[in-house]
């Protein structure tokens, strides 16, 4: 079953100006339902962007987008965002930081619920119930701390806080960017864990920046490349599981016609 | 004869604080926790003020004060549209709101500048008459605003506690977290500024009838008087619960009015009362700030840092 499918999509910042960036020109990509996509490329290839134009933060100036058999090209933000988990980089910016870990569950947890007597609906002991068992999955001891706000956790807990809003309610689609760039190692490596095992759990359909390139081969089943507001490759199946992390460099220097010159790019 | 004096001046401030506390409570909806500086507060308390009397004038005493709050409803819808569906910036939205609500007041107390009340039913008066024992006589007042600013109180932070009252915090706390989960921060603005405006407005509605009058100018600097009191309260208190903060906005309002009756006493003229507020605000909202400069400064004495620098060790500047 195919739960993302972008057609031609594009999106001009700026357009007629000095400033016109051509942002997203004419990409066409399609997930099934359970794939997990790496992107990779340089800074200002249209990996964001291609965020922002799925969770609707601005409307693409020509293509389609269909999530889940919907066509929500028009649809507003706060709507799509009933479906769609997006994780940044900055772990500030998931939650809200003078509000408990509770109450920013809560939200998570009560934004799939449409109707409208929910309005007025308060945190349920069987809610706290549910939200400390899931924080006691992350095994940080955010469990026994649900009253403190969430500003008082360090950043690692407050993005893999951010994941377990994000995945709480099911998503149709997560969007990870680069969601542990900003964590130390050891962190980094634990929130990805943690990714993983819950991405796999639930066969969640999903799309993570990178700029690992470790990474980008390891996790999931399809790697994708950006350069220039364009996907310039798609390797998944046999191929992908014989890559290196020096052929897909290679591969990116054949498909864009020079280097992958970034040096935020991790050869780890 | 002093300590009776004193009794009273505590009364009346704590009357004056209840009523106020609830243009206090708007503010902490506005202020502190959707995090826009609502100027249409001046006006919106005067618009209060004025339905509320001419409400009251026709003889429904009880009815002047959801009609007050309706009338807020409507100023605060409109502030919200502005900022959210006109691109006006939020404190310009609130200007302009507030500059366009005179003409509105003016032509609801019937092109007259003040209205008085004296003669009419009032909530006041109709529960005066419910008793003619003495203790009655001296606190029937200060029990209806109580139990006003206790009603408005527990429901606003019970509201605040709900999903739809979460939506509203988060909005002010994280724009980006709001973006990401499904919250139209365009509901939650209007929302918000739609309770807070009726608060403002409900406790113009309460002062009318507390002074049976109701005067264009009277909500001329209520923005301000209103922030003193969040901001006491909020120093005093600190962060907790709603429920403890909101009592901590009520008891800031309080005290505020305590603050200035204690100025009252010390005869400072009324004309003087308005740089009064403003030095309080002033000294409120720096006084945190000022706390922290001076642990810093303590600690750097203690460690001998400013100290050594600084021959007489007296007065030396921080920023230096």
């Amino acid at each position: 079953m195919v739960m993302l499918t972008l057609k031609t999509v594009s999106k001009t910042f700026y357009p007629g100006t000095v400033n016109e960036k051509k942002a997203l020109e004419r990409v066409n990509l399609e997930l099934s339902k359970g794939d997990f996509a790496t992107i990779v490329g340089s800074n200002g290839a249209g990996k964001s962007t291609l965020f922002n134009a799925i969770t609707g933060s601005f409307y693409v100036d020509e293509g389609q987008i269909i999530l889940a058999g919907e066509d929500i090209t028009y649809r507003r933000e706060h709507i799509r965002s009933k479906v769609i988990g997006h994780l940044f980089q900055d772990p500030m910016k998931g939650s809200a930081p003078h509000m408990s870990i509770e109450e920013n569950m809560a939200l998570a947890y009560l934004r799939a619920s449409t109707s409208s007597h929910a309005y007025f609906s308060r945190i349920s002991k069987k809610d706290k119930r549910v939200f400390r068992e899931q924080l006691a999955l992350l095994n940080m001891g955010l469990e026994d701390r649900m009253k403190q706000p969430v500003g008082l956790l360090s950043g690692g807990q407050r993005q893999a806080l951010t994941l377990l809003m994000a995945t709480m309610v099911t998503p149709k689609i997560l969007l990870l960017d680069e969601h542990t760039a900003a964590l130390d190692p050891a962190t980094a490596q634990k929130v990805l864990e943690l990714t993983r095992t819950i991405v796999a759990e639930r066969g969640i359909t999903c799309l993570m920046v990178t700029h690992n390139m470790h990474q980008a081969l390891e996790l999931g089943n399809r790697t994708l490349m950006m350069d220039r507001g364009r996907i310039v490759l798609d390797i998944r199946g046999e191929e992908r599981k014989k890559m290196t992390v020096d052929d897909l460099l290679a591969r990116f220097r054949e498909q864009a016609g020079e280097g992958l010159d970034n040096d935020r790019i991790l050869l780890s | 004869m002093e300590s009776v004096f004193t009794f009273s001046i505590l009364q009346s401030a704590l009357e004056l604080g209840f009523i106020y506390s609830l243009v206090a409570l708007a503010l902490f909806i506005s202020f502190s926790i959707l995090n826009i500086a609502d100027l249409s507060t001046d006006g919106c308390f005067t618009l209060g003020c004025a339905v509320g009397a001419m409400v009251t004038m026709s003889g429904h005493p009880f009815l002047a004060l959801p009609a007050a709050m309706a009338a807020g409803v409507c100023s605060g819808f409109v502030t919200a549209f502005l900022q959210t569906k006109m691109g006006v910036p939020s404190i310009l939205a609130g200007i302009i709101v507030n500059t366009g609500l005179y003409t509105v007041n003016i032509a609801v107390m019937d092109f007259s500048s003040n209205v008085n009340l004296f003669g009419c039913d009032t909530i006041f008066s109709l529960a005066k008459e419910v008793s003619s024992a003495d203790w009655y006589g001296n606190c029937y007042k200060i029990a209806i605003v109580a139990a006003a600013v206790l009603i408005v109180g527990v429901i606003l932070a019970w509201f605040l506690n709900t999903r739809l009252g979460l939506s509203i915090r988060a909005t002010g706390d994280n724009e980006y977290m709001v973006r990401a989960s499904s919250i139209n921060p365009v509901f939650t603005i209007t929302v918000g500024l739609c309770v807070s405006n009726s608060l403002t407005a409900l406790s113009g509605a309460v002062l009318a009838q507390y002074q049976k009058s109701c005067d264009i100018n009277l909500g001329t600097g209520m923005v301000t008087i209103a922030l003193a009191s969040l901001i006491i309260g909020e120093t005093i208190i600190g962060k907790g619960s709603m429920f403890k903060r909101v009592v901590g906005v009520i008891l800031g309002s309080c005290l505020y009015r305590f603050i200035v009756a204690v100025a009252l006493r010390l005869n400072v003229p009324a004309e003087c009362l308005k740089l009064v507020s403003a030095l309080i605000v002033a000294f409120a909202i720096a006084f945190p700030y000022l706390k922290g400069q001076a642990a810093f400064y303590k600690s750097h004495r203690i460690h001998g840092r400013l100290g050594a620098n600084n021959g007489k060790g007296g007065d030396g500047n921080v920023d230096a």
